[in-house]
């Protein structure tokens, strides 16, 4: 009915944003009801980038199915991956090679720096502001060339295999991670001074799109939405993988709700990234880098569940074995899903404007909301 | 001595000896017209073409470089283009109103090039009430963007062209005040008048801190009159793709961009005539041989490099800050700006009165 007339019975305003539009970053559909500037109602309508990748992992064996994940959130691929495998090396308890774990780690935190790199620069652009983003993707690039350099590929990476990681580190490797580190430390407070201190982008984000911490907590938001709003929810610290319980890093906590909460915590995420590579990249392990595992997988009969923490909150993977080489049934819980959900509480009654200064925060991979 | 002023002479002296005086007046009309409308387009082309390559140089990557030396034909290339493209109207649109509404942005910015005295002696029309002309002229634009945004039949137009009816109406207040100011030191609305009475300083030296006030909110009110970044509420494009011209493609796209950049341009040549002394070279007090040294630099270079100048300080502007809320716009300009310029406005006619100014 809307679409033909293009207002509702009370004579407000419909407004598609989407599922072209600049600010939504993807094929997000948003239908708005305004009144005037000021929002009444969004209502996200999602499904344009299906793809079915639960239904494409059920006909692939547990070695195929970890790379289509590279295919949901593409910014933190990697951790898909990792995530994926994890679930298979605990279905048949695989140990890990200590080697491919920290390598694993290491990647995890590059990727997640580059993540938040991307969405510094994109959330900037959507206030306005173009110059951050090519400052951020200047650093974003020396990562990306890291990874290239070692295993081929930029962006979906396909590193990690079950049972460890495909092939050895490139013996620049550590040097060149090094030089990303100091590189990022000289150009962060650069980033500080362009976007974080400047009075029109406080005035923007402050007191803008708030989430209290029980509606985070009903609407399940996860990863810096959540600890924006002071949930703790970092899985690296509550439910540890790999080698995070070995190493030193705080759990970025900001109390306010607000945008500018969740912005602190994601600009304060990268930091604390830094800091886990800088205790990893001296102590990588000598021995093996994969464990000798059997050709075709094939789970026990059961259920198995794993949890790990992506650029933007808990990727959970819930696999359903009948003990052959396919999954019976597989299940995501994506973290952009339930953090879009969230969107329309934070959003009611403040202005367009207000809309992508809050979206921004969210950091939104679409393909990962829809997968 | 290289002076426009000389040639424009000779050509009037030229003109009226060989015709009669209504037909030489008629000629001039007609030089007068197609100079005005190559400088639309000669401005238009290098202004975008500045605009890109300062973002450029601010945003650490090179701009457009392979149409030409330096990429300077690019321009001239997208502007092929746009000619090119099929000017849509789209279904549902008020189709006169809609085709109507870039001329009107567009003959608004030409005309106020009329009263620009671009050099010594080379100025349009010298009309004794150039300051009023200029102010009362460059309103006429927001009719267009209010039409353009109406007729477009298209919600994101619509609410873009209601930011900028709002925007461009309140920051005229400030604009306007700090625009007085000047008027009030000079006692005349005439450019020739405002330029000749900075040949001794230019007002923004002369002036003390109160002119240098009104010249900072006079830079940031024409900011938003122009609809610039962090002002650019009207084509916002993270939020509403491209405003008031979101419906508009081809040659009638183009002419809004035009007159974009003529309206920036027109905006810093005001700046710079009030308060940066226009052609005038800088002039210190008595200092006659300083003086004289600054006038061999000939006028139409000083008002290029001023006017230029408070160009690129917008460009700057548009590429460092991220963008405003339409409540904090509005703010802005009626809690600050405009309390501000009204003290201002009284602390400089008591200056003028009591003759506190060099």
């Amino acid at each position: 009915m809307f679409e033909e007339l293009g207002t509702t019975a009370e004579g407000d305003m419909l407004i598609n944003i989407g599922p072209q539009h600049p600010a939504t970053h993807g094929v997000l559909h948003l239908v708005m009801t305004l009144n005037g500037e000021t929002i009444k109602k969004t209502e996200p309508h999602l499904g344009y980038i299906h793809r079915s990748i639960e239904k494409m992992c059920e006909s692939l064996t547990y070695r195929q199915f970890v790379y289509v994940t590279s295919r949901m959130d593409y910014l933190s691929s990697h951790i898909n991956n990792h995530g994926c495998s994890l679930a298979v090396e605990k279905a048949m308890q695989i140990e890990v090679p200590e080697r491919a774990q920290v390598i694993r780690v290491i990647m995890d935190e590059l990727t997640r720096i580059a993540s938040h790199e991307l969405w510094w620069g994109a959330m900037a652009m959507d206030l306005g502001a173009f110059t951050p983003f090519f400052y951020s993707f200047r650093e974003r690039e020396t990562i990306t060339d890291i990874m290239e350099e070692t295993c081929g590929a930029r962006l979906t990476m396909n590193y990690i295999c079950p049972g460890g990681v495909m092939m050895d580190l490139h013996p620049d490797f550590q040097k060149r991670v090094k030089s990303f580190i100091s590189l990022f430390k000289s150009k962060f407070d650069e980033y500080n001074e362009l976007v974080t201190g400047n009075i029109i982008f406080q005035n923007r984000m402050k007191g803008v799109g708030v989430l209290s911490k029980e509606d985070a907590i009903s609407y399940g938001c996860t990863g810096p939405t959540a600890r924006g709003s002071g949930v703790s929810s970092d899985i690296r610290k509550l439910y540890p993988y790999e080698v995070y319980s070995k190493v030193q890093f705080d759990e970025v906590l900001e109390t306010g709700g607000d945008s500018f909460s969740r912005y602190m915590v994601r600009i304060n995420e990268m930091l604390q990234s830094i800091k886990i590579i800088e205790q990893l990249i001296d102590n990588i392990p000598e021995g093996e880098f994969q464990a000798k595992t059997k050709a075709v997988l094939k789970l026990p009969k059961g259920e198995f569940y794993q949890r790990v923490e992506t650029a933007r909150g808990e990727l959970g993977i819930y696999i359903v074995s009948e003990g052959g080489t396919t999954p019976h049934r597989i299940k995501f819980r994506s973290p952009g899903f339930s953090n879009l959900s969230a969107l329309g509480h934070m959003v009611k009654g403040s202005k367009i404007g207000d809309l992508v200064a809050t979206m921004g925060t969210l950091d939104l991979v679409i393909p990962d909301i829809d997968r | 001595m290289l002076s426009l002023e000389n040639i424009t002479n000779a050509v009037h002296e030229w003109l009226n000896a060989t015709l009669n005086p209504n037909l030489a007046l008629l000629s001039e009309f007609l030089i007068v017209g197609v100079l005005a409308i190559a400088l639309f387009a000669v401005l238009g082309l290098s202004l975008v073409l500045m605009e890109r390559k300062v973002a450029a140089f601010i945003q650490i990557r090179l701009g457009p470089n392979r149409v030409g030396p330096f990429g300077m034909f690019q321009t001239v290339a997208d502007t092929l283009k746009l000619i090119m493209k099929e000017g849509l109207t789209p279904d549902g649109a008020d189709k006169f109103l809609f085709n109507l509404a870039p001329y009107i942005v567009m003959i608004a910015a030409m005309m106020l090039l009329a009263p620009i005295a671009f050099a010594k002696g080379f100025q349009i029309w010298d009309i004794n009430i150039g300051v009023l002309f200029l102010t009362a002229v460059s309103s006429i634009s927001v009719i267009g963007i209010l039409m353009a945004g109406w007729a477009s039949n298209n919600k994101y137009s619509l609410l873009g062209a209601m930011r900028s009816g709002a925007q461009i109406v309140s920051y005229e207040l400030s604009a306007g005040l700090s625009i007085i100011t000047i008027v009030i030191l000079t006692g005349s609305l005439q450019i020739s008048d405002i330029i000749n009475a900075q040949a001794n300083g230019w007002w923004i030296f002369k002036g003390h801190i109160p002119v240098l006030i009104s010249f900072v909110i006079f830079i940031i009110a024409v900011t938003a009159e122009t609809n610039r970044a962090p002002f650019d509420l009207a084509e916002a494009e993270s939020e509403l793709t491209a405003g008031f011209h979101t419906e508009y493609s081809g040659m009638k796209f183009a002419l809004f961009f035009l007159a974009e950049y003529i309206n920036i341009f027109i905006a810093c040549a005001i700046g710079a005539t009030l308060f940066l002394g226009g052609w005038m070279p800088f002039h210190i007090g008595h200092w006659e041989a300083f003086n004289h040294i600054m006038d061999f630099i000939p006028s139409s270079f000083w008002f290029i490099g001023k006017t230029f100048f408070l160009i690129f300080l917008m460009m700057w502007f548009r590429w460092t800050f991220p963008r405003l809320r339409i409540d904090q716009l509005l703010n802005l300009e009626w809690k600050y700006l405009l309390p501000i310029s009204l003290v201002n406005l009284l602390v400089v006619a008591l200056m003028a009165v009591m003759g506190w100014y060099f």
